[in-house]
């Protein structure tokens, strides 16, 4: 699946980052190709989100080597990351909940047809792209007019991926897109990255669960306390070797209790259509 | 599954009754219905032609400041000088052609400049020193009330300004401002037009342009709006800016109805704006409403006000209809929305 004639999109070598004496980042490599996920997996506080920032652009690293598509780069702001392709899909979402679906895809992007003070949204286009866009993700939705906070958190977390993707993402940085949602939801969630990756992105999945970084992910990056604690390839290490090395010792049996639960409801992902919100669910 | 372009069948059955439920001005014309039935019956005079007229310019005069108050509120935020701005746009129209020029409409254009100015005082400030917009127009207000009366007071010697209807401009300014015609034994104020004109506009600019996306987006959440690269600064800057228009255009009509100008007026007006948005279904918190809301919220309140005195009750009484109406839009607003996102 990795693609080796080409550079890689996003490659981070040796980065390090410090607020004042503080080293928040030190020494760390990451690379995502094209139509490849990487997950960076790591504790609360080991890294991962001043990681997502130097790829985001809200922050610039202090030291190592940051090229996209095989040129060295600093990236001034997250507007030069979008420039760049890379689209960055934060917990929050940047969803507004009371905007209808489609205002909400194109929020800020939004396309116009008419002249002058006949100037206006091009409604039809909107709704109809949002529409086509979220099927060809394998999102079906009821209707793209409802209030954007009335979706699962799931579905919402598609609509945000989505969008990136429709507004020409090379590189799609997710951030815990799992973290609040249940066992199911994740799934579904996990299926919408998956297809992201299918369509030609490179995606980097950060997440403190190694069990969905193990189901889709193809290298996996692993952060303890700023530094790196490992780098694998998806063939180089099994679930349970990945689980071992994120948590030690006392944590793990806890750990590996909570896991097999996920193990089981893994593989049985819902379809589409699913309305996990309310309960619901389609056959 | 594909069901792009078809009719979905999880949506057929309830589809138009959803719809309707989900408009944020349905509350506000159940509410104006209410109304209208009620003072049919509790004053006989309230179903005349005449009447009618009365009720909609005094519906209107509320109405020009409530649609963007509306299209602020759905931003996210208030505006409490609202009401002394519109004193503050009548006097300066009125001080500067009378001290500086021979011909009104110098003066008219002065005041729509100072104004607009006002309005981007206010929205500069807020999205500067990011306090809330209640203490940002507090100010604002204060200011001009202290304005409006000190200035008046020292240059024309008391609290009303001195006439200017023998000026040049004078016709031609009340014709766009405060005319009147006569249809069958019914007159109807030129401040109606003004009025339906800026619900039409408002409502194409909420629900057709960009600007309109932008405005729902940063009441409903400014920060996803900011991460998505919508001009926030400007969109707020604008709204203020958009209530300082009507608040001039409303002051013009004062000022062109009535010759002179009493320099106290205009304060607590804001808070009939406000309270029209609201009963028109603006949410307090922002995000949500429409324009023919408050064009709805304002008709009930020239219902009310004019129906108090056809029942020839005690006008003291109006102050509790209007906010035990506030309250009952407000619940029913919440109890419609709720229905509506229920899924």
């Amino acid at each position: 699946m990795t693609v080796t004639d080409t550079p890689a999109l996003v490659k981070l070598t040796d980065v390090s980052k410090f607020y004042g004496n503080i080293r928040a980042l030190q020494g760390v490599s990451l690379e995502v190709s094209a139509g490849e996920i990487t997950c960076v997996l790591g504790d609360n506080g080991a890294g991962k989100s001043t990681l997502i920032k130097i790829i985001a652009g809200l922050h610039r690293h202090d030291a190592g080597s940051f090229e996209i598509e095989g040129e060295e780069t600093v990236l001034a702001n997250p507007r030069a990351a979008l420039d760049h392709g890379i689209a960055t899909v934060y917990q929050d979402l940047a969803v507004v909940p009371l905007m209808p679906v489609w205002r909400n895809f194109f929020l800020g992007s939004e396309p116009t047809k008419g002249r002058g003070p006949f100037r206006r949204l091009d409604v039809e286009l909107m709704r109809e792209t949002t529409r086509a866009e979220l099927l060809r993700m394998g999102i079906d939705l009821r209707d793209v007019d409802q209030p954007i906070g009335t979706l699962s958190g799931g579905e919402r977390q598609c609509v945000a991926i989505a969008r990136a993707v429709h507004f020409g993402a090379k590189v799609l940085v997710l951030d815990e897109p799992t973290a609040a949602l249940g066992v199911k939801q994740s799934g579904v969630v996990l299926k919408y990255v998956a297809a992201a990756r299918d369509a030609g992105l490179g995606v980097v999945l950060i997440t403190h669960n190694p069990h969905h970084a193990h189901l889709v992910g193809d290298r996996f990056v692993l952060l303890k306390r700023g530094t790196m604690a490992g780098s694998h390839t998806r063939d180089s290490i099994t679930l349970d070797e990945l689980t071992r090395q994120m948590a030690g010792g006392s944590e793990l049996d806890e750990l590996s209790h909570e896991l097999e639960r996920v193990a089981e409801s893994g593989p049985d992902r819902p379809s589409g259509t699913a309305d996990t919100a309310s309960g619901t669910t389609a056959p | 599954m594909s069901t792009a372009g078809a009719v979905d069948e999880r949506l057929a059955p309830t589809s138009l009754f959803r719809r309707l439920l989900g408009r944020p001005e349905l509350g506000a014309v159940v509410g104006a219905a209410a109304v209208f039935v009620f003072f049919s019956f509790a004053a006989p005079s309230f179903l005349q032609a005449s009447s009618l007229s009365t009720i909609l310019y005094s519906a209107s005069t509320i109405g020009i400041m409530a649609v963007p108050v509306a299209l602020l509120m759905i931003g996210g935020e208030f505006d409490l000088s609202a009401g002394v701005m519109v004193t503050t746009s009548a006097l300066l129209s009125s001080m500067f052609s009378y001290q500086m020029t021979a011909n009104v409409w110098v003066g008219v254009g002065v005041s729509l400049l100072v104004t607009l100015a006002i309005g981007f005082f206010n929205g500069f400030m807020l999205t500067r020193t990011k306090l809330p917009s209640f203490i940002i127009t507090l100010g604002t207000f204060l200011m001009l009330t202290g304005l409006n009366l000190g200035f008046t007071k020292l240059i024309s010697g008391s609290v009303s300004t001195k006439t200017i209807a023998d000026m040049e401009g004078f016709s031609s300014a009340r014709a766009l401002f405060a005319s009147q015609w006569n249809v069958g034994s019914v007159t109807l104020k030129v401040t109606i037009l003004w009025w339906l004109a800026l619900v039409a506009v408002a409502t194409w600019i909420l629900l057709r342009t960009r600007a309109g996306n932008w405005i729902f987006a940063v009441g409903g959440g400014a920060d996803a709006a900011r991460a998505t690269g919508v001009p926030v600064v400007k969109t707020r800057i604008g709204l203020y800016m958009g209530v300082a228009l009507c608040a001039w255009i409303s002051g013009q009509h004062i000022l062109f109805s009535f010759d002179v100008v009493q320099s106290g007026e205009g304060v607590g007006n804001e808070f009939l704006y406000i309270i029209a948005a609201v009963i028109g279904g603006c949410l307090m918190t922002g995000g949500y409403g429409s324009a023919i809301g408050s064009a709805v919220g304002a008709f009930i309140f020239g219902m009310t006000s004019n129906g108090i005195v056809y029942a020839q009750w005690n006008p003291d009484w109006f102050k509790f209809f209007l906010g035990a109406m506030l309250l009952l839009a407000t619940l029913l607003n919440a109890w419609v929305r709720k229905r509506a996102e229920a899924k």
